[in-house]
Formats: C-alpha cells, sequence, structure tokens
C-alpha cells in the first residue's frame, strides 16, 4: 500500500487514480479538521456574544444607574490603561531578554548546555500563575523594595520613578517585572524555533565573507527571524494583557491613572478588577464587569491584528 | 499558491454549512453562559418525606469560614440533612434569597429598604413570614507595624485622618498626643486598604463616617472610597502586605491579625482593644433598626458605633442569617429550622469562634434571637 499522502492535493490525485471514490481516511481527515476549525470559531464567537449581551446593559445604563455614579467609559479607561501599560512594560523588557536567550541557545551555547537551558526555559510557562504572584509578593516585592528607594533618590526626576516609594514592593514595576517572567518562555520559544531554522547557507555565506559571529546573526539570522519574533512578542502580550491571578495578588491598585511605577497608587489592570470585584458584586455591577471584559477582548483584537498587520509588511518587502 | 486547490475541495456552498454551524454553536454557548447566572436553584424543594432535607444557602464571603464549620459539624449530628453554603457575596446572596434560588442568605447587611428589597423578601416569604437575624459577629482591628512601638492608641479622629491621607507621618502631633512616651519616628504611614470589595471595608467605613464625619467626607462603601492607598486582596493580602511594609496600618478581621500589633481605639474616655466580649457587647447595647426590622422576627441593629459605653469595641463586623418561616416543602423547612437554630446556640457560636475566629453572641442577644429562630415551622 502507498502511504496516504496528506497533502489534499496528491490526495486527490490519488483518488482520482483510484477510481474517483475518495478514501475513507481522507473523508475522516478532511471532516475533523472543518470540525476542529468551526469549534475554534464557534467558541469565539460564543464568547464574543456572551460578552456582548451580558455587557450590553452596563453600556446603555446612565452613569447614575451605575455603581460608582460615573460612566462607564470613566469606570473602564483607567483600567484599560492600566492594562495596557502592565503589558507592554512586561513586553519591553521580556522581549530583548527572550531575543537574548533564544540566540544563546540556537547560536553561542554548546549543544549540551543549549538543549538544558531550553528545557530550564519551557519550565518557566509550566509554574502556575498564582505560584508567580505569590513569589512577587514575598520575595521580589520585598527585595526590590531598597531598589525602588534608590530609584526615587536618584532617579526620580524621572516621572517614571517620582514615587513616593511603596514600602510593601506591591508596584506597577514588581508586577510588569514578574510578568515579564512568565512571558518570556512563549517569546523564547517561538524565537528560537525561527532562528534554528535560519538557512545554513546564509550563516556560512555570511562567514565567508567576513563576517563576525555577531554581524552573521545581525544580517542572517535577525532578518530571518524578524516576524517570528514579532509573532511571539504579540502573544506573549496577549498573556501579560490577560494575566490575572499574579496581578491581583501583587498590584497594589487604587485607580490612579499614573506612569509613576514605584509607588502604592497604580491603575488596576481588566483582569484583575474583574477577580477583585466579581465575588462581592451583584446586578449592574456584574454587567460592568463583564463589559470591562469586552473592552479587554478588544484590546487584544486590536494588537493581534496590529502584530498582523506588521508581519505582512515585512514579508512583503 | 494552494489556495486554489482547496477552493475546489470545499465549495462556497460548503463553506456557508460550515459558517451556519459556528453561528448556531456559538449561540449555543452564549446561551450555556447567560442560564448559568440564575441557575442556582437546584438545591431547593428537594421533596421526599424524610425529616432530613437538603437546603442551600448563599451570600457573605466573610461567613465561609464559620458556614463550613456549621454545615460540618450539623450534617455530623444529622446524617441525612445536606446543606450547602455558596459565598457568592451579600448582594449575590440576598438576590438569590428574594428569587428563592436558596433557601436561606448569609449577608454583611441587613436587608435594606432601597429598591424593596425588604419588601420583596417578605413577599418571598408570604404566607410565612421573614426572618433575619445576626448570627456572625467580627471585631475589626487595627493592625499595624512599627518596630519598636509595642503599645498604640489612636483617636477616631487621627484614625480617619490617616486613613484618608492626611496624616502622614507616625510622629504627627496628633498620634503624639494620645501616646506620651512613646518614641514614635518620623516614618512614612502606609495606610492598606482592601483592594476587592468587602464588608470589612463597608464597616469600617460605616464607623469612620459615623463617628468622625467631620473628617471623613468619603462614602461609605464595600469598596474603598480613598484613592492612592496602598491596597491589597483580601483579609491575608492586607495582612501580609502590613507585614512587609514598616510604617504601615490596615484593618483586618481581628482573628487573622497574627503577630502583628493591634492598635487600640478611643471610646468615650477609655481605650478598647477588638476583644470577643467587646464586639458581641456593642451589638447587644444597639437599638433595633425599626425600619429595617418590621416583622416579629427579623431584628437588624442599628451599631451604635459613636458609643462611649465602657468595654465595647465599636468596629465590628455584624453579619446576618436570612430565611423563611415557612417553606414550600416540610423536609426543607424542618432543615432550615434545626440549622438555623444550631447556628445561633451557643455551641454553634463558640464552633465559629474557634474555626472563623468570630465573637459569640452573648447570651442576652441569644435570648433574643432564638425565638425568630424557632418560628421557622416544619411544616
Amino acid at each position: 500500500m502507498a502511504s496516504v499522502d496528506t497533502t489534499t492535493n496528491a490526495g486527490q490525485l490519488l483518488a482520482a487514480a483510484s477510481g474517483g471514490r475518495r478514501r475513507l481516511g481522507d473523508r475522516v481527515f478532511s471532516r475533523t479538521a472543518v470540525l476542529a476549525a468551526v469549534t475554534i470559531l464557534a467558541l469565539l464567537a460564543g464568547v464574543a456574544i456572551f460578552l456582548l449581551s451580558e455587557g450590553f446593559p452596563a453600556l446603555t445604563a446612565g452613569a447614575s444607574e451605575l455603581p460608582e455614579g460615573k460612566s462607564f467609559l470613566d469606570y473602564a479607561a483607567p483600567l484599560a490603561f492600566g492594562t495596557v501599560l502592565a503589558g507592554a512594560l512586561a513586553a519591553l523588557v521580556a522581549v530583548p531578554l527572550a531575543v537574548a536567550v533564544a540566540l544563546f541557545i540556537t547560536h553561542v551555547a554548546p549543544p549540551r548546555i543549549a538543549l538544558t537551558l531550553g528545557y530550564l526555559v519551557d519550565l518557566l510557562a509550566a509554574i502556575p500563575s498564582i505560584i508567580y504572584g505569590l513569589w512577587g509578593i514575598f520575595v521580589l516585592g520585598p527585595a526590590a523594595v531598597p531598589v525602588m528607594k534608590w530609584l526615587e533618590e536618584k532617579l526620580g526626576f524621572i516621572p517614571i520613578f517620582q514615587g513616593p516609594a511603596s514600602v510593601t514592593g506591591r508596584t506597577m514595576l514588581v508586577a510588569a517585572l514578574v510578568l515579564a517572567v512568565m512571558i518570556l518562555p512563549i517569546v523564547s520559544a517561538v524565537a528560537r524555533e525561527a532562528f534554528a531554522q535560519t538557512p545554513r547557507r546564509l550563516q556560512e555565506g555570511a562567514q565567508a565573507l567576513g563576517a563576525t559571529r555577531w554581524e552573521m546573526i545581525r544580517l542572517t539570522v535577525l532578518p530571518f527571524g524578524r516576524s517570528s519574533v514579532i509573532s511571539g512578542a504579540m502573544l506573549g502580550l496577549g498573556r501579560a494583557l490577560g494575566e490575572t491571578m499574579a496581578v491581583t495578588i501583587i498590584l497594589s491598585v487604587s485607580g490612579a491613572v499614573t506612569f509613576n511605577l514605584i509607588s502604592q497608587a497604580n491603575p488596576s489592570t481588566i483582569a484583575a478588577n474583574i477577580a477583585l470585584k466579581f465575588p462581592e458584586a451583584s446586578g449592574l455591577k456584574i454587567n460592568v464587569l463583564i463589559a470591562t471584559g469586552l473592552v479587554l477582548f478588544a484590546i487584544t483584537l486590536v494588537t493581534n491584528m496590529a502584530a498582523r498587520a506588521i508581519i505582512a509588511r515585512h514579508e512583503g518587502e | 499558491m494552494s489556495n486554489k486547490s482547496k477552493g475546489s475541495l470545499m465549495s462556497s456552498s460548503r463553506w456557508l454549512v460550515v459558517i451556519a454551524s459556528a453561528v448556531i454553536l456559538a449561540l449555543g454557548v452564549a446561551a450555556c453562559g447567560s442560564s448559568s447566572s440564575d441557575g442556582s436553584g437546584g438545591g431547593s424543594g428537594s421533596g421526599g418525606s424524610e425529616v432530613s432535607g437538603e437546603i442551600a444557602g448563599a451570600g457573605s464571603t466573610a461567613q465561609q469560614a464559620a458556614q463550613e464549620a456549621w454545615i460540618a459539624e450539623f450534617e455530623n449530628a444529622n446524617s441525612g440533612a445536606t446543606i450547602s453554603y455558596d459565598p457568592v457575596g451579600s448582594g449575590g446572596g440576598r438576590e438569590q434569597f428574594i428569587s428563592g434560588g436558596v433557601a436561606y442568605a448569609g449577608s454583611d447587611a441587613a436587608l435594606s429598604t432601597e429598591e424593596g428589597e425588604l419588601e420583596k423578601a417578605e413577599k418571598r416569604c408570604a404566607p410565612g413570614e421573614l426572618v433575619e437575624v445576626p448570627d456572625y459577629i467580627s471585631p475589626i482591628a487595627i493592625i499595624y507595624n512599627l518596630p519598636g512601638v509595642e503599645e498604640l492608641k489612636l483617636d477616631p479622629e487621627t484614625l480617619a485622618k490617616i486613613f484618608a491621607q492626611e496624616i502622614t507621618s507616625w510622629n504627627d502631633p496628633a498620634i503624639k498626643k494620645d501616646n506620651p512616651g512613646v518614641e514614635l519616628p518620623s516614618t512614612r504611614i502606609t495606610p492598606v486598604n482592601r483592594s476587592d470589595e468587602s464588608g470589612t471595608t463597608q464597616n469600617f467605613t460605616e464607623y469612620l463616617s459615623e463617628v468622625v464625619p467631620s473628617v471623613w467626607k468619603f462614602e461609605v462603601s464595600g469598596d474603598w472610597p480613598v484613592k492612592g492607598g496602598e491596597a491589597a486582596s483580601g483579609t491575608s493580602g492586607v495582612v501580609e502586605a502590613v507585614s512587609a511594609g514598616e510604617g504601615a496600618i490596615g484593618y483586618a478581621d481581628a482573628s487573622q491579625a497574627g503577630e502583628l500589633s493591634v492598635a487600640q481605639v478611643k471610646v468615650g474616655k477609655e481605650w478598647a482593644e477588638p476583644t470577643a466580649e467587646a464586639a458581641a457587647k456593642i451589638v447587644e447595647e444597639s437599638p433595633v433598626d425599626k425600619e429595617l426590622s418590621p416583622g416579629k422576627y427579623t431584628i437588624a441593629y442599628e451599631l451604635d458605633r459613636k458609643t462611649e459605653s465602657q468595654g465595647t469595641y465599636p468596629i465590628v463586623l455584624v453579619s446576618y442569617f436570612i430565611a423563611c418561616t415557612e417553606y414550600v416543602s416540610g423536609s426543607e423547612a424542618g432543615a432550615v429550622e434545626a440549622y438555623a437554630e444550631y447556628v445561633v446556640s451557643p455551641e454553634g457560636q463558640e464552633l465559629a469562634a474557634e474555626q472563623a475566629g468570630s465573637a459569640p453572641l452573648s447570651s442576652a442577644l441569644t435570648k433574643k434571637v432564638t425565638p425568630a429562630v424557632e418560628a421557622i415551622e416544619a411544616g
């Protein structure tokens, strides 16, 4: 028996060759694949419809009916700000680090060390977020207190380090660092795959022309992996935007809209706010929380579309 | 490049089928999502002729630990009874009780006259009557972290100013005045509040706004109303934040204060500490709120937080047990009655004190609430 080719093209040819009837395996495969695709679409649409229908009462209600007596936009804007700030900071820290780790693993380290390090980085992804949260308040936060005090004293003229520095370490800076560690594995895994697939002839060609190792990486590996790094970064950003537990535990939230990263007054994030307020919420408050979920959904959607656009432009070059 | 061949495999009409089925599935998912919010009434009306029954309750998260202890002990003694308590929050508990979803509710606030809540609850119980009694009292301690300062006295005005972020350093004259002989450092004060919505915050802000309205201009709310303070989630989060931060001060259930120092609060001319006796005493001495207690079996207290009576501690959380005197099914009524009687009994209160750190109802209070729960009739 000839092995069944999985590409539909060849499959069709084979089917045509065997008397026009498609083989059972082929039919099962295509049905299953279609079903899987439909399920994904349905789930996504289901979540969107749920958010819309349950969030709708909050979107249409007047300011006076809403819990804090302010309009939904006024309620959601600081949360959206906090979400984007925390996610962007985390990505800002994690992406360069992840690219460096991926380069080390694929192009610098000896194979055995590279393999071990790869496993270890992947292991970071297996740690539950609540553990990261506890680590943040018990270890990283207290350790960051003297550092933040120093930042306030020496670099206090920069608005982001304006202070007054928190004495507990539950700041936006610490939360973003924890988020950065959390998204590191996914960004570096994607980057690693891409870097490892840089065609050998390109790398050897660069070196044959006299390029050093760094020049070779800059001229061949990085451009080749660029779109993958971007999509990896977006995957990571998506996770950071939606991360709930770690932020809920770590961040000292007080609804402030500020870029000050080291004080006790921080904006909350949408996901953390839902986790904090939902247990005691009832009536219209629940609708408000769900509507903020819709805002998060929209933010993630826009981020992903932006990423697609960037990748498409790079591929077009 | 292979798009064309894929296109030929799936004709456009089949794509229509795919999309249509996706939408149908999606609607199904959405329907599941929306129906789950009101589907929690499964516990009620189990029928059957057994004396033991199956009842469901919902409400306050503050009562959760106590309710779990009561349920475990009650089910131990009555093997045929099954009781569940869903800590959905006080508001959610009252809502579910009114809609008939649960047989009883736990609430950190008595049923209010807002939006006719009280009337709706009475209607739900008709032709029987509404039962509402305090079943869980917990003193709220002011905890602080100031190395070298073992004892701290704060009068209500100073306390309010600290939490309103008006007094910002520990050696402020207002604090010094009440603590002669104590060496107060110039450390910055970090007030810590709950970041989640809670009955503890509700009661603490209620205390501040009633006792020192001239200082506390913020609203009374379960959601901390002052911006810019340090916030932590849950009682354990507040305790952890206060432990971690030098110069921090917060409020938490007294039983959870652990190793932290607890401030004394001025009541009248005396300094009071959050003890179980002092917490029960303030409830005992407070008048019953006539407006909120229209029926024979509703006992909602209007806490006299301004009291000057010696031996009381005014920052307390009082949580209520809400039920009806009559239920459709006799076994349900029997189970609710037996359970409610157990909850307010000295044994039940003692168990909650041990397991949840609450303040047991005093004997005078027990005497007052027992007739109300005994009014629940089996049959």
